[in-house]
């Protein structure tokens, strides 16, 4: 049940659903709804306006732009998103990371944008989002602005997007020949929200040495963040298990961990060197295939 | 302020004035009287809501019904077609997947979506499917199996189907 | 007669009858009552643990668009107490009102009501009710409660110990003496959130002087007694009526302060009036289980034989007593705690203690799970301890089966039992021989891997009403049965009995069919609705139904028969004795050519003009079957675990079970109660746990935190019985509904200390959740290093 009661409307352009948003009045974007709506009915969102992007029919694509980009519209819902062949081939940890949101249902309605836009810290998404240095590209009165996912996460359902933003779509650069990557997930037994979510993005040279690494990491900061040191670590090796764990044991390096009844910040530290490890075997293991 | 909806639910198309605040499984619960969609929690995750919205399955505690505008639904009710039950819930009596029957509309409305798409599931697959729809009484046990055995029937149907189709070509 | 020498019906699959409504939407739950011009009423719950109120300001809601009425505690006191139907000696017990007065005893504890002509007005105007709390220090641990110095709930009552419950037997002082081992263990037996998919909803409508209310209740019968004696209505002026209840496990086995305020509130504002729960706000206002704390210590031989057990228990009861609660840590669990074994000597004492807390009652076995917990951890420990195959400790201190009846040390008679079958047959089911060498396998995958047993005996068919007044319960536990043949041979059978998911509706219709030689498709079972049913019943719980009101069908489907027989005879002109009753037919033994169809016998019962001479017209009998003894279910429980050694998750990878429930009905059903039961024993092994802060916040306050098992945490189960008839009733049957909650805990705990034991792991309490495992496994190889 809501009791709050808000004003309902369904632009048909981006460009009308910015209007509506500037207009001064606390509106909110909808999009699957599924960040949005359950804290509308604990009260714990009260909009007076409410904005509904669904008619907006480019927000819903997944396309590859001629250089090899691939855009996923910020309505692409996880379900979308992790069945997409393209996705599936090029951005694989995506794939995964859009495959284990929530759960049937969720993955159904949810989209991309709603989460990228609500960054919970337990959210699936902002992990690969991150390891594939993708843009997140913006829409406001002044029009498009292009946001790099590294200055995008803040903290806790703090990003760079502006009050009078919405995000149009999501920009993944085509990655590198031999890339491999995988999202490894430990699940909040109860939520299904990620208690650490890790996304490894390798790229390998021909002699299997590690070209690039990236790790993104979801579910244990305030916000989504880099392993950097992680990836450091990894890059220049021949990625053996020797490499991998070393490089793992630094994936929360720095990092300062949340703690809730579901993990301490302790153990939840020790789950992003477990979860890095696994994802970057997987990474590496799609690489070499 | 009061919007009108056209949703087209198991067939039928309903216009109604409604609030913007109405979820979609209050409006097909008290508006529409549909009450074999049930409420099991208020934070999205019992599944016992789940309806098919354009062939998706949605738990309709977390949807407004000005969201359904022009949508297709299916609940329970509309599960069975012209008195032939559907093979998920032939499937959920035979195999004793229900008990107190409260998550099963939901369970069953989850299984259809996913059988769509996947058509003969590992048990592993189809305990992943489900894991949105929450279930006290049945320790899940029948309920994977029922899942399982309508897979097979809708396989066979299908299977006959193309039979069919193939005798017919000329 | 007993049941047929070969029956039909009884012993099939036969499908459930309960299954094309509910799989086509067509049931109705509570809440789908929909009643012209309701009004809907929403509570007002303290934000505080314990707080004194000191003024609540209603003036703003009252003046909300919609707002029929706002009420407070002070207004409702009409409503009279919340009852509690057990009373264990020297027992303090607490005045419950449906709306605290003086002050709020746990966080949910109901201050006002609103009732508003939508849920919306009724929520808002509910948001606009200021409260004056001065808040007071809370107590949410119950050892803490009971020293010295602690906050009182209850200040009248002096203290907050509810009950000292002892029970005794043998000299325990001599088997500690005596003992060659002695092992000790503290367990927590955590508290349980029951959450039953449908949550709990109540509607009701007051017309020409008679309350009709729908509530999802396991009890309607109760509901309508303290209904009309709290609000002044005959007992014929309440019609309670449970519709489709959507699963109970405890949690709707009470008279709940919303019964009696929707039904007070429709009767004095003159509309209909209802209430459904929200999920989060069951969690703070539906009873929890469990909570105990036990110190358990046990005397034994090195040779395994048992020679006495000890145990110190602390119940946490919660803010309030509730309807059964007293009867819960104390009867139900001290009772049958030593299970399947010889106990030479025993002593048991029990406190209860008030705290800040939701109150704790009956949750899916009720003190029987707490009980073969604490007997099965410490059972497991004297093996560790002794160095002893746990299977073979387990067999060596069964009671034999040349020993039933047997009388246990604390007081009980098992009329029946056969232990080492189903132990047998369990282990042989796990593969527990070729189990070293998964564990090796696991052992190379960096994982732990471990295998735990549990044997178990447990107390159902409540009870013989004399043997409940002994123990302090308020009332009896007979069932009744009715059953009506129409003119037209239609069977309506009314039971006394309130399912919830139990597929009584099936199972009634078998044991009727047997007796009557119908098909249980031409019998109708009718439950839930007080004036439908005989004058009384008790309702489903304590894993009753069968093993009372099962027997209640039985005898008087027995009773009609004897009536279609005597009928039968005097139409066909033969010997009562000669006549038989089958597929719908009435003959003369020999002589089924010249049969009448079970349809003209009933004809007859109407038309009454051919009867036998001084036999009454009509084809009906009532009764009411007050069982001779509760009944002894065993069986044996083999849980496999493995933990992911990097992250301590554990996994079962095989579950095996062989129960002894006695006669089966339907042993889909059966089996169906056992899969959901084991499943919510494993729930409290691994997963399930509600949290307190020190504040008395409730941590684990929804669906989100508080981990209700997912198809991905439960693994199929392979289950085999064996079938020990009780003599007790005559259709031999027991129980089943609690049994897998009850064997499946222990069997998982002990699987993953056992996996854990190579590290010097003995025990950590539950949920075993993967970081409990981690920090565990860590601080072992701390420990080794």
């Amino acid at each position: 049940m809501i009791t709050h009661p808000f004003t309902y409307q369904a632009p048909a352009t981006i460009e009308e659903a910015v209007q509506q948003l500037g207009k001064g009045d606390d509106a909110k974007v909808i999009a699957g709804g599924h960040s949005l709506l359950p804290l509308m009915k604990l009260g714990l969102a009260q909009p007076e306006t409410l904005i509904d992007l669904r008619h907006i029919a480019s927000l819903h694509q997944i396309r590859t732009e001629a250089d090899g980009t691939i855009v996923i519209g910020a309505l692409a819902t996880h379900r979308d998103i992790a069945h997409d062949k393209t996705v599936r081939a090029k951005l694989a940890a995506l794939a995964d990371a859009a495959g284990e949101v929530g759960d049937l249902q969720v993955r159904a309605r949810g989209t991309i944008g709603g989460s990228l836009a609500h960054a919970d810290s337990a959210a699936d998404e902002p992990a690969p989002t991150l390891a594939y240095d993708a843009t997140i590209r913006a829409m406001g009165p002044a029009g498009r602005r292009d946001i790099a996912a590294r200055d995008y996460f803040k903290g806790t359902f703090e990003t760079a997007l502006a009050a009078n933003e919405i995000i149009a779509e999501i920009r993944f650069p085509a990655p590198a020949g031999r890339t491999g990557g995988a999202y490894a997930k430990f699940a909040h037994p109860a939520s299904g929200f990620a208690v650490t979510g890790v996304a490894a993005v390798v790229t390998i040279k021909s002699d299997g040495t590690v070209e690039r690494a990236a790790i993104g990491v979801a579910g244990v900061a305030a916000a989504a963040y880099r392993a950097t040191e992680a990836e450091r670590a990894l890059t220049g090796t021949k990625a053996d298990a020797k490499a991998i764990v070393e490089a793992a044991a630094k994936a929360a390096n720095g990092i300062t961990a949340l703690s809730d009844l579901a993990a301490s910040a302790e153990y939840r530290k020790h789950l992003v060197t477990v979860y890095a490890k696994r994802a970057i075997e997987r990474a590496i293991q799609r690489a070499r295939a | 302020m009061g919007h009108t909806v056209t949703v087209t639910v198991n067939g039928t198309s309903y216009s109604r004035e409604i609030e913007p605040t109405l979820l979609l499984v209050e409006f097909l619960r008290e508006t529409l009287a549909l009450t074999g969609t049930h409420v099991g929690c208020d934070t999205s995750q019992c599944g016992a809501c789940t309806v098919l919205v354009d062939g998706r399955a949605t738990k309709a505690c977390t949807m407004l019904a000005v969201q359904a505008d022009g949508a297709t639904v299916v609940t329970v009710e509309g599960l069975a077609k012209n008195g032939d039950l559907h093979p998920i819930q032939r499937a959920f009596a035979k195999e004793h997947g229900l008990q107190c029957g409260f998550c099963t509309p939901g369970l069953m409305i989850t299984a259809v979506d996913f059988l769509e798409r996947n058509a003969s599931p590992s048990d592993a697959e189809i305990r992943h499917a489900i894991e949105g729809n929450l279930c006290r009484c049945t320790g899940y046990h029948n309920i994977v199996n029922a899942i399982r055995t309508a897979s097979a029937e809708m396989r066979q149907a299908a299977s006959g189907e193309a039979k069919i189709a193939a005798e017919v070509q000329p | 007669m007993t049941v047929a020498a070969n029956p039909k019906y009884i012993g099939t699959r036969v499908a459930r009858k309960e299954d094309p409504r509910l799989i086509t939407g067509e049931g109705t739950f509570t809440d789908d009552v929909m009643l012209q011009g309701v009004a809907y009423m929403t509570l007002v719950r303290s934000p505080h643990a314990h707080a004194r109120i000191r003024r609540i300001d209603t003036a703003a809601a009252k003046k909300e668009p919609g707002v029929v009425a706002v009420l407070t505690g002070t207004d409702l006191e009409a409503t009279g107490m919340l009852p509690v139907f057990i009373a264990v000696p020297g027992m303090n017990g607490s005045k419950h009102m449906p709306i605290a007065t003086d002050k709020a005893r746990y966080a949910g504890d109901a201050v006002a009501a609103v009732v508003a002509d939508s849920r919306d007005a009724a929520k808002r105007a509910a948001d606009l009710i200021a409260v004056d709390y001065e808040p007071l220090p809370v107590v949410v641990d119950a050892t803490k409660a009971l020293e010295p110095g602690a906050p009182i709930v209850h200040e009248e009552l002096g203290s907050n110990l509810v009950f000292t419950y002892p029970v005794k037997g043998g000299d325990i002082d001599k088997a500690f003496k005596d003992a060659e081992i002695k092992v000790t263990q503290r367990i927590v037996n955590q508290r349980l959130i029951p959450n039953a998919m449908e949550p709990r909803a109540v509607a009701a409508k007051f017309e020409a002087g008679e309350l009709t209310l729908w509530t999802t209740t396991q009890i309607p019968h109760f509901v309508q007694l303290i209904v009309a004696l709290n609000l002044g209505l005959g007992q014929n002026k309440v019609r309670v009526i449970a519709p489709e209840v959507g699963g109970g496990f405890g949690s709707k086995l009470q008279v709940y302060a919303e019964e009696l305020l929707v039904g007070y509130l429709s009767k004095t504002l003159g509309r209909p009036v209802k209430w459904t729960e929200e999920r989060r706000e069951g969690y703070l206002a539906t009873i929890h289980g469990r909570d105990l704390v036990e110190n358990v210590e046990i005397a034994a031989k090195k040779d395994g034989t048992i020679l006495g057990l000890r145990i110190r228990t602390v119940a946490n009861v919660g803010a309030y007593l509730q309807a059964f609660a007293p009867g819960i840590p104390t009867i139900l669990h001290a009772f049958i705690i030593p299970g399947p074994y010889k106990i030479p000597a025993f002593d048991v004492e029990v406190r209860g203690a008030y705290t800040n807390t939701t109150p704790v009652d009956a949750y899916r076995g009720a003190g029987r799970p707490e009980a073969t917990f604490a007997m099965e951890r410490i059972i497991d420990r004297l093996a560790d301890e002794i160095g002893m195959d746990p299977a073979e400790l387990r067999r060596k201190n069964f009671i034999p089966p040349d020993a039933f009846p047997f009388n246990t040390i604390s007081g009980i008679t098992y009329d029946s039992g056969d232990y080492e079958p189903a132990l047998d047959r369990a282990l042989a089911m796990a593969d527990y021989k070729g189990f070293e060498k998964r564990r090796a396998e696991a052992k190379a995958r960096g994982n732990y891997r471990g295998i735990g047993i549990s044997t178990y005996v447990e107390i159902c068919g409540l009870a013989p009403s004399k043997a409940n007044s002994a123990l302090g319960v308020g009332w009896g536990g007979y069932e009744s049965a009715r059953i009506r043949v129409h003119a037209t041979g239609s069977v309506q059978v009314f039971t006394g009995t309130s399912p919830h998911g139990q597929g009584h509706e099936t199972s009634w219709a078998q044991i009727a069919a047997d007796a009557l030689g119908v098909s249980p498709n031409d019998i109708e079972v009718r439950h839930g609705d007080t004036f439908e049913s005989p004058g009384m019943g008790v309702g489903t719980f304590g894993s009753r139904s069968l093993a009372v009101g099962g027997i209640a069908v039985h005898k008087a489907a027995e009773k009609v028969r004897e009536k279609v027989v005597q009928i039968g005879a005097h139409l066909l002109e033969a010997s009562p004795a000669d006549v038989v009753v089958e597929n719908g037919k009435v003959f003369v033994k020999g002589v089924p050519e010249k049969a009448k169809n079970f349809g003209d016998i009933s004809m007859a019962a109407y038309l009454a003009n051919n009867l036998p001479d001084g036999m009454e017209p009509g084809l009906e009998a009532t009764v009411y079957y007050d069982p001779p003894n509760f009944t002894f279910p065993f069986g044996t429980h083999i849980a496999e675990v493995e933990i992911d050694g990097e992250t301590g998750n554990v996994r079962i990878e095989r579950y095996s079970a062989c129960d002894d429930c006695g006669r089966q009905i339907n042993p889909m059903i059966v089996d169906g109660q056992l899969h959901g039961g084991i499943a919510q024993g494993i729930g409290q092994a691994l997963y399930e746990g509600a949290v307190y802060d020190d504040n008395g916040q409730l941590l684990s306050g929804s669906m989100m935190e508080y981990h209700v098992p997912s198809a991905e945490d439960i693994p199929m189960f392979n289950l085999d019985h064996t079938v020990t008839l009780t003599n007790t009733n005559p259709l031999g049957v027991k129980g089943i509904g609690e049994a897998g909650t009850i064997g499946s805990t222990p069997a998982a705990v002990n699987a993953v200390i056992d996996a854990l034991s190579p590290l010097g792991i003995k025990h950590i309490d539950m949920p075993l959740g993967s970081e409990k495992i981690w920090r565990a496994i860590r601080a072992a190889g701390e420990g080794r290093r």
